[in-house]
């Protein structure tokens, strides 16, 4: 268990402001946080990891990390996965991963699990955006980290290559179960990954739920319009920019008019 | 031919050899203490460690010389204890050079530094290393050509001093007289033929260095864009 309670000031590009979060994370679990920038997220992960100050307290595992004494940074056991990688440019891959722990099974086994054994003595200056960012993941886990920290990890890389490394942080995350919290902006990423999804505000913590109870809402819609031909009726109803148009039964066509405000849910359907 | 004495050169490599490895071992923690500082007393300690590059030498010199001599604190407190010199002697020579090179060591390690991916020395202390190991470990070898760049220029810096030298050594043969000094006097005395050579040597040596560092530095620009 996480226990978390901080307080700093913040300069953001609203001004000044307060980050306050107070939460609990439970072991083994992989929460998401979301917000718009500024909000603080980055500022949290890296309070988590020691590398920024604040006051207020984290007992991780009835540990203190942050008190009346600080534990440094070396000593908290983090793994981190930087948005840019920030991978030892002198060091080959495997040299990467060995210079975290120096436990050359465990190197071969994330390397295998990443599919990166064939570019383990390459210099990784020379590899590709993917590699590097899943490099960086194998050296997260390398000290068998009791937080996982990544600050969108995925966010620099293409589409395909972005689902690839996501069912990779899934298979380490179920073969380690290590707690993990990761920042992200893509909603796709945090409902397939993670377990709870938490949403800052201004250095505040304003949503708190399960991805689907979050993420998964039914847009609302206004009607604009109601077609009546011989045998069908239809309404058009506009969510956010688009106009669609949904077939209703001759019982449905009586119950609505113009200007009612609907839930919309859809449904695949073949085109 | 002339009775050419190497003795000067040799002495003006000694004296850059240990002044560079001397220096090496002081700037690193100024360099990397200024590159990672936002305290602000940062650009007092800057503004100093740039002194000696606009102070002429001869200032520096005149200053060393009063803080070295055995009159003063220091120099009476080195002499006494340890029966060290340190004017008009190859020890106070040294020391009057690591001031005097100071700059041209620490300034291109700190640029260095601070041109490093902060996040790569976060890394470090999250995979649990120290200060020192991310010093030697990450940030060193990722800033090679500053490293060779601050190493090479300090060494050739310290065997073109002459105001400093002049001032704090003298021109003791064998102790104090590097080849700078060396040959001021031959064109003293007017032996041309003498100072053509050493003079020439001087330039075909300094360009060779020069050379070799611009050489190093753009080949490591040129792995850093194509690998």
């Amino acid at each position: 268990m996480i226990r978390i309670d901080i307080h700093k000031k913040l300069h953001g590009s609203h001004g000044e402001m307060n980050l306050d979060i107070k939460l609990n994370i439970k072991k083994g679990e992989f929460v998401a946080l979301m917000g718009e920038s500024g909000s603080g997220k980055t500022t949290l992960l890296r309070v988590l990891a020691g590398l920024e100050k604040a006051s207020g307290s984290i007992l991780v595992e009835n540990v203190a990390w942050l008190g009346e004494q600080t534990l440094a940074t070396q000593n908290r056991q983090i793994g981190f996965v930087f948005q840019d990688y920030a991978l030892f440019d002198n060091m080959t891959v495997e040299e990467n991963l060995l210079f975290v722990n120096d436990d050359k099974v465990l190197a071969a086994k994330l390397l295998e699990i990443t599919e990166l054994t064939a570019l383990a003595s390459r210099n990784v200056q020379g590899l590709s955006g993917g590699q590097k960012q899943r490099v960086s993941l194998c050296r997260a886990m390398m000290n068998r980290p009791k937080l996982l920290l990544m600050d969108e990890p995925l966010s620099a890389l293409d589409p395909k290559m972005r689902s690839k490394l996501k069912n990779e942080i899934l298979t380490m995350h179920k073969e380690f179960g290590c707690t993990t919290v990761m920042v992200s902006h893509e909603p796709s990423e945090m409902y397939q990954l993670s377990s709870r999804v938490i949403m800052l505000s201004q250095g505040k913590v304003v949503e708190d739920d399960s991805p689907k109870a979050l993420l998964l809402k039914p847009s609302m819609g206004t009607i604009v319009d109601m077609r009546h031909k011989s045998s069908t009726s239809s309404a058009i109803v506009s969510v956010g920019q688009q106009l669609i148009e949904i077939s209703l039964t001759p019982e449905e066509a009586l119950t609505f008019s113009i200007g009612d405000s609907i839930e919309v849910n859809s449904s695949f359907q073949p085109s | 031919m002339f009775d050419l004495d190497f003795a000067p050169f040799l002495l003006s490599f000694k004296l850059a050899g240990i002044t560079t490895l001397l220096l090496f071992v002081f700037s690193l923690p100024l360099a990397w203490y200024l590159s990672q500082s936002t305290s602000k007393s940062k650009p007092i300690l800057e503004a100093i460690t740039a002194l000696p590059i606009v102070l002429p030498p001869s200032v520096l010199g005149f200053y060393i010389l009063i803080v070295l001599s055995p009159n003063s604190a220091v120099g009476g407190f080195f002499e006494d204890l340890f029966g060290v010199k340190l004017v008009f002697s190859f020890t106070g020579l040294v020391v009057a050079s690591c001031f005097y090179s100071l700059p041209f060591m620490v300034q291109p390690l700190q640029s260095g530094f601070e041109s490093l991916n902060k996040h790569m020395l976060e890394a470090s202390y999250l995979a649990g290393k120290s200060k020192l190991q991310t010093v030697l470990k990450v940030a060193l070898p990722n800033i090679k050509p500053s490293l060779m760049t601050a190493l090479i220029i300090t060494f050739a810096h310290t065997v073109g001093e002459f105001g400093v030298v002049l001032m704090v050594g003298g021109s003791i043969p064998g102790e104090t007289k590097v080849a700078s000094v060396a040959i001021y006097e031959m064109v003293e005395v007017m032996e041309y033929g003498k100072a053509h050579i050493y003079s020439g040597l001087m330039v075909l040596m300094s360009f060779i260095v020069l050379l070799s560092v611009y050489i190093f530095n753009h080949k490591q620009k040129k792995i850093g864009i194509f690998s």
